[in-house]
């Protein structure tokens, strides 16, 4: 047994060993060393747990068992899941860190000497607000997640579910919580505590629903943040250094991701939170939509325009990841290099289903990671390339979005696709995208439509060059 | 009067958050991903909370209602605490630079 002052040095470490572990992902060469570190800072928290508690009786085999039971089926799905979907797995990771915490928090409750809380019926106030407080955000993080990974694993529709009175309700429900948070620490009722539980399980789901399948990005990333409060909160209870430390980190990761993936939307967070884009907007896209002229072709005439072009901007979106395009898109990327093809990738920070999802399923297919550039970076390019093959892409492409102010997307910085000397859309039909409206590349004097399958149209193309 | 544990813990909780902002805008944007399954991963610490709630049990009742939720926390923070650092490690092994020798 280990020294309380001991072990808060220790916890101290493995919480440092985070930060650092996330300050290796600044950049792919030292991103490896940093997962180390994360490794290192977990080992180390749980030893010095061990050590502290100076428990080794019948009680640490079944910790034991029940750590390496987790973690094998922790390993087993790591190994097994494909890289497509990434965005379910981290949707359901964050619901078991929700949970845990949840169960953490039952636990304290229930046996509140065991962690030096005081006496059940009697906890001391101070950490049975925290206790309470770590135990709600736990519960909406962890209904919400499981939404969220039902929404992206298509077993529930992603198209946002709207009610009438949805807001009100919601806002009712938020009020109650605190207000059952204030009476749970003034009477220290158990059924209180149940109560708060069911209530914050119920608030999760339902700020989930009325969010659209486009829309995921911010709100893993929102859960994500809120995983780190609920870990916050329990750190606080449980006044333990490691759990404070990663759980700021955490709150603060998924705060700024949900900010960056807003900002590229030109939508507020609010405006997400609240719901029901693309569920209002898809009639009044399809209102409008008049028969214009589009040229399409095939694999031949891409494949043509290809090859007498010197450069070529590729843009990736959701679609690609659908229709498992990528590694078929490597390679006819690679018989292009091998015709002096100078090729680059375009990603807009919403694209895919989560921030970085377009990245990794790029470096999946071996693509180089310096040959795939951020919406800034590459933007001006667009104007000196000859072609621009945007494949499973949309929205982020329209250049309405600069014009027309009466647009729902208008401001949202889009790729200018539509500089580049000839446009190769892949797209299975002339559906209008996520936002629902019109996409007015397709009619532009320059743009070849490729209506077809994306992968097998990368395919086609490839033989064809 | 002496300060109050809890500032010194609010303390470390409010600069961490600083530390935290400051960190995650310099991720790169290409490994976004990565770092929310690292955070997942990091934020399973929460485990330490379990593992007390587990062995909180005496010898004669390793099992009671308390325990019983410990346990339950302990899977479920393992399975993100591996899963999590091990898809983190098989993403960042395929970032790779590109590949000088190619003509």
């Amino acid at each position: 047994m280990i020294s309380a002052n001991l072990s808060a040095i220790f916890y101290l470490v493995s919480g440092v060993l985070f930060i650092l572990a996330l300050r290796g992902l600044s950049s792919p060469e030292t991103s490896r060393q940093g997962n180390l570190f994360g490794i290192l800072g977990m080992v180390i928290a749980i030893t010095v747990t061990f050590l502290s508690t100076g428990n080794f009786s019948t009680g640490f085999i079944f910790v034991i068992i029940f750590i390496l039971a987790g973690g094998s089926i922790g390993a087993f799905i790591a190994y097994r899941i494909p890289m497509t979907a990434m965005p379910e797995l981290v949707a359901g990771f964050h619901s078991l860190v929700g949970l845990a915490a949840v169960f953490v928090a039952i636990s304290a409750f229930l046996n509140p000497e065991a962690f030096n809380l005081g006496t059940p019926g009697n906890i001391k106030l101070g950490s049975l607000i925290e206790m309470s407080i770590g135990a709600a955000v736990g519960a909406i993080t962890f209904s919400g997640s499981v939404i969220a990974f039902l929404k992206l694993q298509g077993i529930m529709s992603g198209s946002p579910i709207v009610f009438k009175g949805q807001h009100p309700l919601n806002a009712i429900i938020l009020i109650s919580i605190i207000v059952l948070i204030y009476l749970l620490c003034s009477t220290q009722s158990s059924n209180l505590f149940w109560i708060l539980l069911a209530v914050s399980f119920l608030i999760g789901f339902l700020l989930i629903i009325p969010i659209g399948g486009a829309d995921m990005p911010v709100v893993i990333s929102m859960l994500n943040s809120y995983s780190g409060w609920a870990a916050a909160g329990i750190g606080f209870t449980l006044e333990n250094t490691a759990l404070i430390i990663t759980g700021a980190l955490v709150g603060s990761s998924g705060a700024i991701l949900s900010y960056i993936m807003c900002k590229g939307m030109n939508r507020s967070f609010f405006n997400v939170i609240l719901g029901g884009f693309g569920a209002t907007d898809e009639t009044s896209g399809e209102k409008n939509k008049e028969q214009r002229p589009v040229k399409s072709g095939n694999a031949d005439d891409a494949a043509f325009l290809m090859k007498n072009a010197s450069s070529v901007i590729i843009v990736p979106g959701y679609g690609m990841a659908v229709a498992q395009a990528q590694h078929a898109l490597r390679e006819m990327v690679d018989t292009l290099k091998k015709n002096d093809i100078k090729v680059s990738y375009a990603i807009h920070p919403v694209a895919g289903r989560m921030p970085g999802h377009m990245n990794v399923l790029l470096a999946e297919a071996n693509v180089p990671y310096d040959e795939v550039f951020e919406l800034e970076e590459i933007n001006n390019d667009f104007a000196n390339a000859d072609v621009a093959f945007v494949i499973g892409a949309n929205d982020v492409t329209n250049p309405v979005a600069k014009t027309d102010p009466q647009s729902p997307i208008y401001g949202m910085p889009v790729l200018d696709v539509e500089k580049c000397k000839s446009v190769l859309f892949v797209k299975r039909s002339l559906s209008p995208g996520y936002a629902g409206i019109d996409n007015d590349l397709f009619y532009k004097e320059n743009t070849l439509m490729l209506f077809a399958d994306a992968k097998k149209m990368t395919e086609d193309i490839t033989k064809n060059l | 009067m002496e300060i109050d544990p809890l500032i010194f813990r609010l303390s470390i909780f409010i600069l961490s958050i600083f530390v935290g902002y400051y960190v995650v805008w310099s991720v790169t944007p290409s490994l976004h991903t990565p770092l929310m399954s690292v955070t997942n991963a990091i934020s399973s610490v929460i485990i330490v909370g379990a593992i007390i709630a587990g062995l909180s049990g005496n010898s004669d009742t390793i099992f009671n209602t308390s325990s019983i939720f410990g346990f339950l926390a302990i899977a479920l923070a393992a399975i993100n605490i591996f899963g999590g650092f091990l898809v983190t490690q098989r993403m960042l092994a395929m970032y790779k630079k590109k590949k000088k020798d190619k003509k």
